[in-house]
């Protein structure tokens, strides 16, 4: 057989989706989102440094509906890939490989990641 | 004589002298480096979500007396490096793993990680300008 025929696996267009799988991708983009939406909190900082009317500009663009629609999916991305990190780091250490523990930590990290997601825009709405 | 050098006084191969030695120790630095930044941003990132979200709406000078206070300066200095050490190894990755072109990988991991090392030290210096300049 040829370099070129051999099998892929998984296959994506045949392969059905699972929690599991679902959110490893998940973890890379979101990686990915995070990554490019670092630009914010650099533009954030040297706006702060520059002066009042570059940080009013900054400040105005994250008060928008549109600057409060990409923070909030910056925040969850945020989260997602905080819990969904932790839960790597657990398995790095040797834990949480059989298949009902991965599984459990799966929807722990889906839950955990829109309650602290919540949590923070509570405390943003109060403050 | 003719090549009587140190290859010649043994029948041993290259790969022969040097099994048995172990690695060079370097095999799992990416790896390590990931986990080490990762573990740093756990409550780096924590810190600084509670802290914003106490804090929207700021205006100038409260950002500015927040970012400028030591405490906050350092704990920000120390989230903007973890933040960019650990995103550029993520997104080499992910890089290496989609693209197939060697020259269009090569381009692109290099501006990956010069934008990295721009975006940290613009950032830093900012933490740093109000930091000491007031």
């Amino acid at each position: 057989m040829s370099a070129h025929n051999r099998p892929l696996s998984p296959h994506l267009q045949v392969y059905k989706p699972q929690l599991t799988s679902v959110l490893s991708i998940s973890h890379r983009a979101t990686g990915i989102a995070l990554a490019v939406g670092t630009l914010l909190l650099v533009w954030w900082l040297v706006a702060a440094a520059a002066g009042g009317e570059a940080f009013d500009t900054a400040q105005g663009f994250f008060g928008s509906w549109f600057g409060i629609l990409v923070l909030f999916g910056f925040s969850y991305a945020l989260m997602y890939h905080l819990c969904n990190g932790i839960r790597h780091l657990f398995w790095d250490a040797g834990y949480g490989f059989e298949l009902e523990t991965a599984y459990r930590s799966g929807w722990l990290t889906v839950g955990a990641s829109v309650a602290l997601t919540l949590v923070a825009w509570i405390i943003a709405a109060a403050s | 004589m003719i090549g009587n050098s140190a290859r010649s006084t043994s029948m041993r191969t290259a790969l022969g002298r040097v099994r048995h030695l172990g690695s060079a120790k370097e095999g799992v630095h990416h790896w390590w480096m990931q986990r080490l930044t990762a573990l740093a941003l756990v409550p780096l990132v924590l810190w600084f979500v509670v802290s914003l979200a106490g804090m929207s709406g700021m205006d100038h000078a409260a950002a500015t007396a927040w970012i400028g206070s030591p405490s906050v300066a350092i704990t920000l200095v120390l989230l903007i490096g973890a933040t960019f050490y650990h995103a550029q190894l993520g997104v080499q990755v992910v890089l290496e793993d989609y693209i197939h072109n060697e020259g269009l990988k090569l381009a692109a991991l290099v501006l990956v990680k010069f934008a990295s090392i721009v975006l940290s030290v613009a950032a830093i210096f900012a933490v740093l300008k109000i930091a000491f300049g007031g």
